[in-house]
């Protein structure tokens, strides 16, 4: 994945009610660089329809792993949105 | 899959898999399916996962807590699509004695519920779907900590 000059690209992937609320599983974003958790999700909540019903601090994971709104992300990364979990 | 299933969790299988000749006690915790939720009629109900991630994620839990105690732990998780009084999860944890194994065991389970992506939508009596939060206003004491796993030690 390249991206333009002072940005990054990620893959945003959403679950259960983040999904419904916009629809869709997965969008990619580009937000200047560097960037963290919190950057993704502003980015997200405020250019896509029905994103701003996503909480402004979700529990994520970059490339798999549970993460802060702090986090950086890199480009390529893949930032998952977890709504709350509720297995066992 | 190895610790997600889509099939039938056989607890006695799990346990055989687990256990060996110098264990001397095994904790069993079975996660079932109930025909209830805050006081509504729930007629079955479907696990999703972030699959990848949910494995990987099962797999640090059980190495976590081998690491801390002296035991072996079996794991399953169903996804998909399951009936009251159907198994949801099943955590095992085999060990020469009881204390660690009990120990191991509770600690499994609580580290699933608050870490492994897996979410549950129930299909309710009145025709309706909800998806579960168990952090919901009413619920947050049981779970007060499944908020921030990322604090889980070792993350963030």
């Amino acid at each position: 994945m390249s991206s333009p000059a002072g940005s990054l690209s990620v893959k945003l992937l959403l679950f259960a009610t983040y999904a419904e609320l916009v629809g869709r599983d997965q969008v990619l974003l580009e937000v200047p660089s560097p960037a963290t958790v919190a950057d993704v999700v502003r980015r997200f909540r405020t250019s896509w329809p029905g994103a701003d019903r996503v909480p402004d601090r979700p529990m994520a994971a970059v490339n798999r792993v549970h993460a802060r709104p702090e986090t950086p992300v890199a480009d390529g990364d893949e930032v998952a949105l977890l709504p709350p979990l509720a297995g066992g | 899959m190895v610790h997600l299933t889509r099939t039938a969790i056989n607890v006695a299988a799990l346990t055989t898999a687990t256990a060996g000749p110098a264990d001397g006690g095994i904790a069993t915790f079975i996660g079932l399916v109930r025909d209830h939720h805050d006081g509504r009629e729930v007629l079955r109900l479907e696990y999703t996962a972030f699959e990848p991630m949910a494995e990987v994620e099962a797999e640090r839990i059980v190495q976590e807590a081998e690491a801390r105690w002296p035991v072996r732990i079996g794991l399953r998780h169903r996804l998909g699509t399951l009936e009251i009084g159907d198994i949801a999860v099943a955590v095992v944890a085999v060990s020469a004695h009881r204390g660690p194994a009990f120990d191991a065991c509770r600690h499994v389970i609580e580290e699933v519920k608050r870490r492994v992506p897996i979410w549950k939508q129930e299909s309710y009596a009145d025709g309706t779907v909800g998806w579960v939060d168990p952090t919901a206003a009413g619920r947050g004491r049981e779970n007060a900590d499944r908020a921030d796993p990322a604090a889980a030690r070792g993350y963030g």
